[in-house]
């Protein structure tokens, strides 16, 4: 029910026109009966262009993450789920508590009305399970053919607890490297909509909102030195940006990687390498290794961590190489990421 | 049973049959053995196979990778024809960083405006065709005779159902014209190899059949093995070539029994046959103009014949840079580390050469796979 | 390119399709270059067509063969 008097609006066929982005009643009455409604917090009822709060004395971190996948929907998720989790995700990559979340629309005129709700819906359900409100947000419209049906921008700020130390650049020699699950899933699950790719799995996107999963790592194991998401440009590339940061190499081994028989097929098939796929809902988290069976084993004892694994160590390199010992038992240097895989998986 | 894949991956088998191959091949001689398929030489460097091998045996590439030989000037025909505004260029993805001589590329020309799309298989583009009235759609056809097959069927599709704004840009090449032209180098040309056996493509000749290989063992004495792409099929491979370099015979054998018989695939035979003649020649990148190696529409195919739609203007020949080696590599007298090029000027994300382009290059499979044995040698040493 | 990955028929569709899986990945393809593909046949797929099957005698036998070549258990040199 919205507050703002005026023509029902149509959820069933309606679609986005340029007068939801003018700032006018239209607008209003879009806003406050879709998405102050469903996100239904104080923050947002109260009306005003900000929301304002109070925090503790400390560290607080900000991150912010634009999505523009396509398509919307895929098996296991779709752009608003998306992009909660993953500024979620950006948050408790610093091993810090998340706070708040703010959203951007951009909306393509002519965006089904059913469309967008289904988003909001989702949204709003997985901003709920993580326990993060969405206190702020934007609207803006642009015309048919200038988006690609909807945009969404995320930000999102959060407090990092007091005994915890976590960035890029904090790697050592010697340090163990984990992973907490299978890699590829989600990108495959997105691939597998493509209608020009023609494949079909049961594969679903393991986007998922990983603070709880963090919190509980950090609770057990406080030395650790890295977390970082590998999204785009897989787990490759996100090895050689911490290589780089912290000035060290790392030596992985293939045997170790978590990846599931599907995704190794439609790699296979599609002549991807799942090492270099975009992942939701997955992390990679770097300790000393004296503490690296206690990560894991807090890690195993967590439903988004339940396929953890050690893959690898970091080591002493002047070159910062990424080296992976194959299956096979040779030796292959994993690139920094070359050219573009397929587009817009995140 | 495709467990069996994983079974001819084993490691400890593949360990011990380069013990038996380490242990026959003699010591006082040396095995040049050329593979032909960029599937192989990604395969051998994947699987750092070389390593497993004696030092007396060395693999050398060849000019097996369709997207390494396309020569600069196909490419910028191809980019002229998706410059046309009503356009829809399809392509396979490896075919899009290629460089043109103005140093663009399919890739640049999307970001210029014009519309190039990826598929997977020419079925695809001629579903877009079907899909997209108001557009011409241009099939850009590159490969062997393993994916030459997959056009004629789409030609033959579109023929017959009438979808008249369907077009192919035809540039598929042919397996043993490109080997009859390494072995006929003139012996003082300094790119020519010097080669004792030849690991036969195993996909080509599912549908040309390992009997299209039997000229080379009569005609240049070179033992032939039609070998598989997983690890324990390429180390048997060279075993059985080691076996016949050792007892002075040369014959064509098949170890991807399989999947190859002698005669092939008749049925897609036919309709290559049907679809595709001969051109009298054919330039290809890094080893010139090869006479009867390539196919093009026949011409009752004009229509649907993206040359005889919109003529490519004629082509330069490619003056390649001074000191890029594709030309030796190609035909397997040189290693991509010999390039003074290599890692330097040519990376995979600025390639010089063909060899660097695709995937399947040997420069790129270098890059991905032998620098780490490479590194490991030096500290070793 | 010479991506072609060897894939079992699990149903046969018409115009000459069928459908392929492999690690339950399912594609689509085009048989209309085999002789005679039924259910449960291996096949080698190229650029979304089958070239060829594989014959799972022939492959059992091949791997009987490589293990009769390869040297007893011994450390490799």
């Amino acid at each position: 029910m919205s507050r703002f008097s005026g023509p029902a609006i149509d959820w069933e066929n309606g679609r986005i026109d340029l007068s939801h982005g003018s700032g006018g009643r239209a607008m209003a009455q879009l806003i406050d009966a879709l998405f102050v409604a469903t996100f239904d917090n104080d923050f947002l009822r109260q009306g005003n262009d900000q929301a304002e709060f109070a925090v503790e004395a400390g560290r607080m971190v900000m991150t912010t993450d634009s999505h523009v996948i396509s398509p919307l929907f895929f098996p296991g998720g779709d752009i608003g789920s998306l992009a909660v989790h993953g500024t979620v995700n950006d948050i408790a990559m610093a091993g810090a508590t998340p706070v708040a979340l703010s959203c951007g629309f951009i909306l393509e005129e002519g965006l089904p009305l059913t469309d967008l709700r289904r988003i909001v819906l989702s949204m709003a359900r997985a901003s709920r399970e993580a326990g993060v409100p969405i206190v702020t947000g934007d609207t803006k419209v642009v015309e048919r053919g200038k988006g690609d049906g909807v945009f969404i921008n995320t930000a999102g700020i959060g407090r990092v607890p007091p005994d915890v130390h976590v960035g890029g650049d904090r790697a050592r020699p010697g340090h163990a490297i984990l992973v907490n699950g299978t890699l590829g899933d989600h990108s495959i699950a997105v691939l597998s909509q493509r209608e020009s790719l023609g494949f079909e799995t049961s594969l679903l996107s393991d986007s998922a909102a990983l603070h709880g999963l963090v919190a509980r790592m950090v609770a057990a194991v406080s030395e650790i030195a890295c977390l970082r998401d590998p999204t785009r440009g897989g787990l490759a590339t996100t090895l050689n940006e911490l290589a780089t940061q912290s000035g060290v190499g790392m030596s992985i081994s293939e045997d170790a990687i978590p990846l599931k028989p599907e995704v190794r097929a439609a790699c296979e098939l599609l002549g991807l390498d799942p090492l270099y796929t975009a992942n939701e809902g997955k992390l990679i988290a770097i300790c000393p290794s004296e503490r690296a069976d206690d990560l894991l084993a807090a890690m195993r004892g967590h439903p988004l961590g339940r396929d953890a694994a050690i893959i690898g160590r970091v080591v002493e390199d002047p070159t910062h190489l990424v080296v992976m010992e194959t299956q096979f038992g040779g030796r292959r240097i994993l690139d920094w990421l070359t050219g573009i895989q397929l587009p817009r998986i995140c | 049973m495709m467990r069996f894949v994983d079974k001819f991956r084993d490691r400890d088998l593949a360990r011990r049959l380069a013990y038996t191959i380490a242990a026959e091949a003699r010591p006082e001689q040396t095995y040049t053995l050329m593979e032909f398929c960029g599937g192989h030489t990604h395969a051998i460097a994947r699987y750092a196979i070389q390593e497993m091998l004696p030092p007396v045996l060395r693999m050398a590439h060849g000019p097996g990778c369709p997207v390494c030989v396309l020569p600069a000037a196909r490419v910028d025909a191809a980019i002229a024809i998706a410059m046309q505004t009503d356009v829809t260029l399809c392509t396979y993805g490896d075919v899009l960083r290629i460089p043109g001589c103005r140093h663009d590329s399919l890739l640049t020309a999307k970001a210029a405006g014009a519309d190039v799309r990826i598929v997977y298989s020419p079925a695809d583009a001629l579903a877009l065709a079907q899909a997209l009235p108001g557009r011409r759609v241009v099939f850009f056809a590159v490969g062997f005779e393993t994916t030459t097959p997959p056009t004629a069927v789409v030609l033959l599709d579109a023929r017959q159902h009438g979808i008249s704004n369907f077009a192919v840009f035809c540039n598929h090449v042919l397996t043993p014209p490109a080997i009859a032209a390494i072995f006929d180098t003139p012996e003082d040309d300094r790119s020519r190899p010097c080669l004792d056996g030849v690991l036969g493509p195993a996909h080509v000749s599912t549908v040309i059949g390992s009997d299209a290989f039997a000229r080379f063992p009569r005609d240049y004495a070179m033992p032939v093995v039609v070998s598989g792409f997983e690890p324990l099929d390429i180390l048997q491979s060279i075993l059985m070539l080691v076996r016949q370099i050792n007892r002075g015979s040369a014959e064509i054998e098949n170890q991807f029994s399989r999947g190859v018989t002698a005669e092939g695939n008749r049925i897609a035979i036919d309709l290559m046959a049907q679809t595709f003649e001969t051109r009298e020649t054919f330039e290809w990148r890094g080893l010139g103009f090869l006479p009867r190696s390539a196919l093009r529409l026949r011409p009752e195919f004009a229509a649907w014949d993206a040359e005889k739609i919109s003529p490519p203007p004629p082509a330069a020949a490619e003056e390649p840079h001074t000191a890029c080696a594709c030309a030796e590599i190609l035909r397997g007298r040189a290693n991509p580390a010999d390039c003074r090029l290599f890692g330097a000027a040519c990376t995979p994300d600025t390639p010089v050469g063909a060899c660097m382009v695709s995937s399947e290059g040997a420069c790129a499979a270098e890059w991905a796979y032998g620098r780490a044995r490479r590194a490991n040698e030096k500290e070793r040493a | 390119m010479c991506l072609a990955i060897p894939m079992r028929l699990v149903e046969l569709l018409p115009q000459g399709m069928a459908l392929a899986e492999h690690d339950g990945v399912r594609k689509e393809v085009s048989v209309v270059l085999l002789k005679e593909p039924a259910l449960d046949d291996y096949v080698i797929i190229h650029v979304g067509f089958a070239l060829s099957k594989v014959d799972p005698r022939e492959a059992r036998a091949t791997l009987d063969l490589l293990t009769e070549m390869a040297a007893p258990g011994t450390r490799p040199a």
